[in-house]
């Protein structure tokens, strides 16, 4: 139990009980020198203001029972604030006004009563430090022999070391029976190989490039040189379900270059038209929106976290962490003009995968 | 006064309430500022719990698409998440609505803060030592839970910065090993973005992770009350009591006080700033983005470890692909919160000792623990810097590149700088304590000798204040020492080796010797 402090003289019992406690376990590498200086015990009472001046006393008391009636005021505020500041519908402020005044209210009725409160303990309330004395964490040795005796005492009445049988498939038991849990999971998604629906996104040979998010196809005469579209395949809008698990596939970047800017390789010459070209708008390193498009310099940028592609090379990665290319739609254009896509994406798009490669 | 009694006596024939009482009315709490940032995670989670659950009574997590046909004009007709339009219908529709998705805001960014100074604090103050090594493993992971529900909170409204934080999470899932693809698709409920995450983590964020995080509150709590309070050094204070406050009556009200005191402040910024206005940010789609996306400010080290790495990194082995960019990150991360929560067993096996420790120590007088945690809150800092990057680069009129590149240096350099100037402070300022407490401080005093000579006056330190600076722990490094069989273990060389990193650079306190030498 906790005692009021007297100077050195719980001091001297506590240093004694240093010695007693430090001799019972190990201080491994800990230097423990006999001439330590000792501890100079309790300094004396410092006494505060409201303990000698009644007055003082008095006006703690007062600020003290003041603030919690400011407390009240501000729980009342608040209630008013309520029905006092309304939202209208269509006017924006209102939300601010009644988020404002309702807030305050509350404040000044929590502020009250903790800063109250605080100042009451500080400045009325008993001042004295007190002391209780630690004992050893462990239990006694009592104890824990009553502990032993318990478990060996039902290790002898169950025979749970001795029925070895039992005890083991019991062990058995209890590890087999988690295993269901694991196999109810599977239904968290469809019976489907999510590896192949990662391989194939909405484009396909003759799918148009359409406006995001209007579906409006484009035309290539619209594509200036230095301008760029966000582009989502044509169907993508009208899709009943699985709109944004398509679009987080399909959506695609459109960008005209100077054709002499595009350093285009022998085999990907036919994927672009007239220096208009498409790639993938997910980034490779973790699947954020390439959003980002520089004209001047035909880089692209990831928001997320600062990869760079190069447009005018085949988006390779320039700087930050993603690994790969974003993977580029070969277009083409349909005999009326609109851009289309020549095939789906040669390569999955997105994030890398374990089964990506395969 | 009658019916307190008649009431106190009718509960403790029913309940033993007076052996509680006994035992636990009059615990002594020591004080100390440091001792309140425990308090203030404390609350701030008790304010979480009460703000979050008006929010639940409003909020709807389906991911079904409607048209918004709230009062917020610029989304009028814009098809969205249910979740992202009860989100907004909380903050639009309903009186207190936007104030309380603000507390719960706040007071979730403080609640991480709180705990990660309290761990702070608990680290270089070696309060971590026997007997509380589980209390810190249990802080440890009430430390992880706490970010694990903010990051579901703040994914719930399904707004495009939120929903961009899950893109992410996804392509990080992803490049795990083995069955990547397959966690995302059952995660996801279908492929990335599915109709059934939000539900998926409404159900974690209000059920299971807060349940699982109050049980852990509860054992953080009984443990504090069995080992008791530690307590800095001073005059009268010993390893073996714990002076301070009673809890009956001055630490219930300070406390107490404290928690209206903390709660206030959070209504307070509530009211007064907006924080994660969604309505900025529109409905989750796959395909816009903002520029400036960033985390809440606990994620930001996680996401700025995705930053760091550098391009090109990854590799395919017999067709199956390793995403090192995604991999390195991933575990570097896991490997530094594990050594978080497993220092206090290293420490323990270094100095090998047993005793029970109820004394904080002052960071400078255990320098190389200090300096360790120096060089990984350095670490941590800089990916935490690394999640800002883009930012940094505009604010500062910087090129992103030089941003990036330099915080690399400052992540894989910087720690070692951090760790190295610590020491050298901490040693340096032991120095300075040995000095004072030998020959006392200087008193601005100056006095002109008969011969001409000045000198400064030297005041000596009350034997008070002069204990604050020589009672702390000494170590000296392990000396190896063969077995009984003659042999010395590897184990023993490795712990030979620690210790002397731990323990080869150290300044003793003074003794009693030197003291008495001095005075005459």
């Amino acid at each position: 139990m906790a005692h009021d402090h007297d100077g050195a003289a719980s001091g001297e019992t506590a240093e004694t009980a240093v010695e007693k406690h430090a001799s019972s376990a190990s201080p491994g590498v800990a230097v423990e020198r006999a001439d330590r200086i000792p501890n100079p015990g309790f300094p004396p009472e410092r006494l505060r203001v409201t303990d000698v001046d009644p007055a003082k006393e008095r006006a703690a008391e007062r600020t003290v029972s003041g603030l919690f009636l400011l407390s009240v005021v501000g729980s009342v505020l608040a209630v008013v604030a309520y029905f006092a500041f309304p939202i209208v519908e269509g006017d924006p402020s209102t939300i601010r006004l009644n988020n404002l005044f309702l807030g305050l209210g509350i404040t000044l009725g929590l502020l009250g009563i903790g800063i109250g409160a605080v100042h009451w303990s500080k400045a009325l309330m008993h001042g004295h430090e007190l002391v209780e004395e630690r004992h050893p964490t462990r239990g006694s040795d009592d104890t824990r022999a009553k502990a032993i005796e318990i478990f060996q005492a039902g290790n002898a009445e169950s025979g749970f070391t001795r029925r070895s049988l039992v005890r083991n498939t019991l062990i058995g038991a209890l590890v087999a029976t988690p295993i269901p849990a694991i196999a109810i999971f599977r239904d968290l998604a469809p019976a489907e190989d999510p590896i192949a629906l990662l391989k194939h996104t909405m484009w396909e040979e003759g799918v148009r490039l359409t406006r995001d998010p209007s579906g409006t196809p484009i035309k290539a005469s619209e594509v200036t040189i230095g301008s760029a579209f966000h582009v989502i395949p044509d169907g993508l809008v009208d899709l009943e379900s699985h709109k944004l698990e398509e679009k987080a596939k399909a959506a695609v970047l459109l960008m005209r270059l100077p054709v002499e800017r595009l350093n285009e390789r022998e085999d990907r010459k036919d994927w672009s038209y007239d220096g208009i070209v498409a790639y993938s708008k997910i980034c490779t390193h973790v699947g954020c929106p390439v959003a980002l498009y520089e004209q001047q310099t035909h880089h692209l940028l990831c928001p997320c976290h600062q990869s760079e592609f190069d447009v005018a090379n085949h988006a390779e990665v320039i700087f930050g962490p993603a690994a790969r290319p974003l993977p580029q739609l070969p277009i083409t254009v349909d005999e009326e003009g609109y851009l289309v896509a020549k095939s789906d994406f040669t390569e999955p798009v997105g994030p890398s995968f374990w089964e990506r490669a395969l | 006064m009658r019916f307190t009694g008649w009431a106190a006596n009718y509960i403790d024939e029913r309940t033993s309430a007076s052996t509680a009482v006994k035992s636990l009315g009059r615990k002594i709490f020591p004080d100390h500022w440091s001792f309140m940032l425990g308090e203030v995670a404390l609350y701030s989670f008790v304010v979480i719990l009460l703000s979050g659950t008006f929010l639940t009574f409003f909020f709807d997590p389906s991911m079904t698409e409607v048209e918004y046909e709230g009062s917020y004009v610029p989304l009028q007709g814009i098809p969205m998440s249910v979740a992202y339009h009860s989100s907004l219908d909380i903050s639009f529709e309903i009186r207190g609505g936007l104030l309380m998705r603000q507390v719960h805001h706040w007071a979730a960014l403080l609640f991480v803060a709180a705990i990660g100074l309290h761990m702070l604090r608990v680290f270089f103050t070696g309060a971590f030592r026997k007997p509380r090594e589980l209390n810190w493993v249990i802080g440890f992971l009430l430390f992880v839970l706490a970010m694990a529900l903010g990051f579901t909170g703040y994914s719930l409204p399904d707004d495009l910065l939120s929903g961009n934080g899950l893109r992410i999470i996804d392509g990080m899932i992803k490049a795990v090993p083995l069955a990547g693809g397959w966690i995302s698709y059952l995660l996801f409920g279908d492929e990335f973005p599915g109709l059934d995450i939000i539900p998926r983590l409404y159900v974690l964020h209000i059920l299971l992770l807060p349940a699982i995080l109050v049980a852990l509150i509860g054992a953080h709590m009984v443990l504090l009350i069995v080992n008791k309070h530690t307590q800095f050094a001073g005059p009268g204070r010993t390893n073996d009591n714990v002076v301070g406050a009673p809890v009956m009556p001055v630490f219930a009200a300070k406390a107490g006080g404290f928690f209206f005191i903390v709660f206030g402040v959070i209504v307070l910024i509530a009211s007064l700033f907006t924080i994660n206005p969604i309505w900025n940010y529109g409905p989750y789609d796959p395909s816009p983005v903002s520029a400036g996306t960033q985390p809440d400010w606990y994620i930001g080290f996680a996401d700025g470890a995705l930053r760091l790495i550098p391009p090109h990194l990854e590799s395919v082995i017999f067709g199956y692909t390793w995403s090192w960019n995604v991999l390195i990150p991933l575990v570097g991360l896991l490997v530094f919160l594990a050594a978080a929560a497993l220092y206090p067993f290293l420490e323990a096996w270094v100095t090998g000792d047993k005793r029970e420790h109820h004394i904080a120590e002052r960071p400078r007088n255990n320098p190389t623990r200090t300096a360790i945690g120096a060089a990984g809150v350095t670490f941590y800092a800089g990916l935490w810097a690394a999640a800002s990057s883009d930012l940094i680069a505009t604010h500062f009129r910087l090129s992103i590149e030089g941003v990036i590149h330099a915080l690399q240096f400052v992540t894989v350099v910087g720690p070692f700088i951090a760790y190295f100037v610590t020491k050298r402070v901490c040693l340096a300022l032991m120095r300075k304590d040995r000095e004072i407490a030998l020959h006392g401080f200087e008193s601005g005093r100056i006095v002109r000798l008969p011969g001409g000579e000045y000198i400064e006056v030297h005041e000596q330190l009350d034997d008070y204040e002069r204990w604050k600076l020589v009672s702390y722990e000494e170590y000296q490094p392990l000396m190896v020492r063969p077995d009984a069989r003659g042999r010395i273990s590897a184990s023993q060389r490795v712990r030979a080796g620690l210790s002397r990193w731990f323990f080869e650079d150290r300044i003793s306190p003074v003794t009693q010797r030197e003291l008495e030498s001095q005075r005459h």
